[in-house]
């Protein structure tokens, strides 16, 4: 179907679009990439009176590592992720998962800060997001504040981001070479949103004991999920097979699924088991 | 709904036309600058068939609005052939593998192709079922599309033998 009509509008400027959007408020939407908001429009299913353009903004098309932060501008596409735009787990883990993002020609367009404010449930950056513990930042005209990914994820399509503000920015942690990160999914067809994902980042200590551990989960409910409980299983001690796999079966039990016909919540637990299982054991085989 | 003037390069050529903001580039393509090459299959995103190039990258013309496009150069299907006519070795690959049957989804693989075979680096079999799983065939002619992209990718010196997926 096509699109509902909208005023369309093009800043030039980062000040020129937050003030478009303190005029327009509820009934203005940033549309940067478009691969969720057009289709979207198309249904019918969201009509915006004004699409504020932000893709002639410059200042915003920006990816750079900063005081041991990955910082991803509002323009930067999943494209640019393919290869890794830092070395090291953070690179890697983000390459790892960009293959994964739709298909090749929706990656030139969509934006890693949009797919963080469509919050979709099975967005593999919003999974990411909350396993390495991104932080948003979001203006509005005059004013600014930092969301950690914790509290930005709150319900299907909802998050932290109010009417009048941009996710100009969101950052990532640069983890060192003692990190460990893995990223499995499952869907039926290339390309399709996951029926389950897990992303995975351990931290091993001189010992090779896990220091630290952080275990999320996409496509499973209504918002990514941080397996808390899994994590902490592995705490303290080497990641053996058998821990990995009791972990994993944690992960399986810590979350209240979306149950729909096709897929039960005894499969949705069962793909979260095995996704666990692999994202763990392969960031651990290289 | 007011119109707004917009210039378009499309395979090289200039076009003025005027679009209400909601038109997708896949609607000017065809209605305005009269280049009915880039079909329409689902307008939301899924199907691939109005896959064109944006400033040099594969991007899905019913996501896009004109507008966006405006002072961008774009190249459709139409762009392909020399202007005598005569079929590029991708497009002579299609034909001489029966690439295609109906023809319908042809536009956008064969432009989803061409932006794979410009990429820097050499193609191999995991990369073109990759990067070819973007687009539907209603025909499910799969295997020859498949067929006709590597032959064209051997031909142009892009092929890399690895492991050929069962």
């Amino acid at each position: 179907m096509k699109c509902p009509p909208f005023d369309y509008h093009a800043p030039r400027s980062q000040a020129e679009a937050l003030a478009l959007l303190a005029r327009h408020g509820e009934e203005g939407k940033i549309l940067a990439g478009g691969q969720s908001l057009v289709p979207t429009m198309a249904f019918r299913l969201a009509r915006p009176a004004s699409l504020i353009d932000i893709n002639r903004i410059a200042e915003l098309d920006t990816c750079r590592a900063e005081a041991n932060r990955l910082r991803i501008g509002a323009l930067a596409r999943h494209a640019r992720f393919e290869r890794p735009v830092v070395p090291g787990p953070t690179g890697a883990l983000l390459a790892r998962a960009a293959e994964h993002i739709a298909h090749a020609p929706i990656r030139t367009r969509g934006t890693f800060c949009g797919s963080l404010a469509h919050a979709d449930p099975a967005s593999e950056w919003c999974c990411i997001a909350l396993a390495l513990g991104a932080e948003m930042r979001v203006l509005r005209e005059g004013g600014e504040r930092l969301v950690p990914a914790a509290d930005w994820f709150q319900a299907v399509f909802t998050t932290a981001l109010g009417p009048d503000e941009l996710l100009a920015e969101a950052s990532l942690p640069i983890l060192g070479p003692d990190w460990r990160c893995g990223f499995a999914e499952f869907n039926r067809r290339a390309g399709d949103f996951a029926l389950a994902m897990a992303v995975t980042a351990l931290r091993l200590d001189v010992a090779g004991h896990v220091a630290e551990a952080r275990i999320a989960l996409g496509g499973v409910a209504g918002t990514p999920v941080l397996a808390r409980e899994a994590a902490a299983s592995l705490l303290g001690a080497p990641p053996t097979p058998d821990r990995l796999r009791a972990a994993a079966a944690l992960a399986a039990e810590g979350f209240e699924p979306t149950e729909d016909a096709q897929v039960p919540a005894d499969y949705r637990r069962d793909l979260v088991r095995a996704m666990t299982r692999r994202a763990l054991e392969g960031s651990l085989a290289a | 709904m007011s119109k707004t003037p917009i210039r378009l390069t499309v395979n090289g050529l200039p076009h003025e036309v005027a679009v209400e903001p909601r038109r997708t580039l896949a609607d000017a393509l065809r209605d305005d600058c009269g280049l009915t090459g880039t079909h329409l299959g689902c307008e939301h995103g899924v199907c691939g068939a109005c896959t064109v190039l944006l400033d040099g990258e594969a991007v899905r013309a019913c996501l896009h609005f004109a507008i966006q496009a405006d002072g961008h150069a774009i190249r459709t299907v139409e762009g392909l052939a020399a202007p005598d006519g005569s079929l590029n070795p991708l497009q002579r690959a299609f034909w001489e593998n029966h690439g295609l049957q109906c023809g319908f989804c042809t536009p956008g693989f064969l432009m989803l192709a061409t932006w794979m075979l410009e990429q820097p680096g050499p193609v191999d079999e995991a990369r073109l079922r990759h990067v070819l799983s973007s687009n539907l065939c209603r025909c499910t002619g799969y295997q020859n599309i498949l067929t006709a992209v590597r032959t064209a990718a051997q031909e142009l010196g892009k092929w890399r033998e690895g492991a050929t997926p069962a």
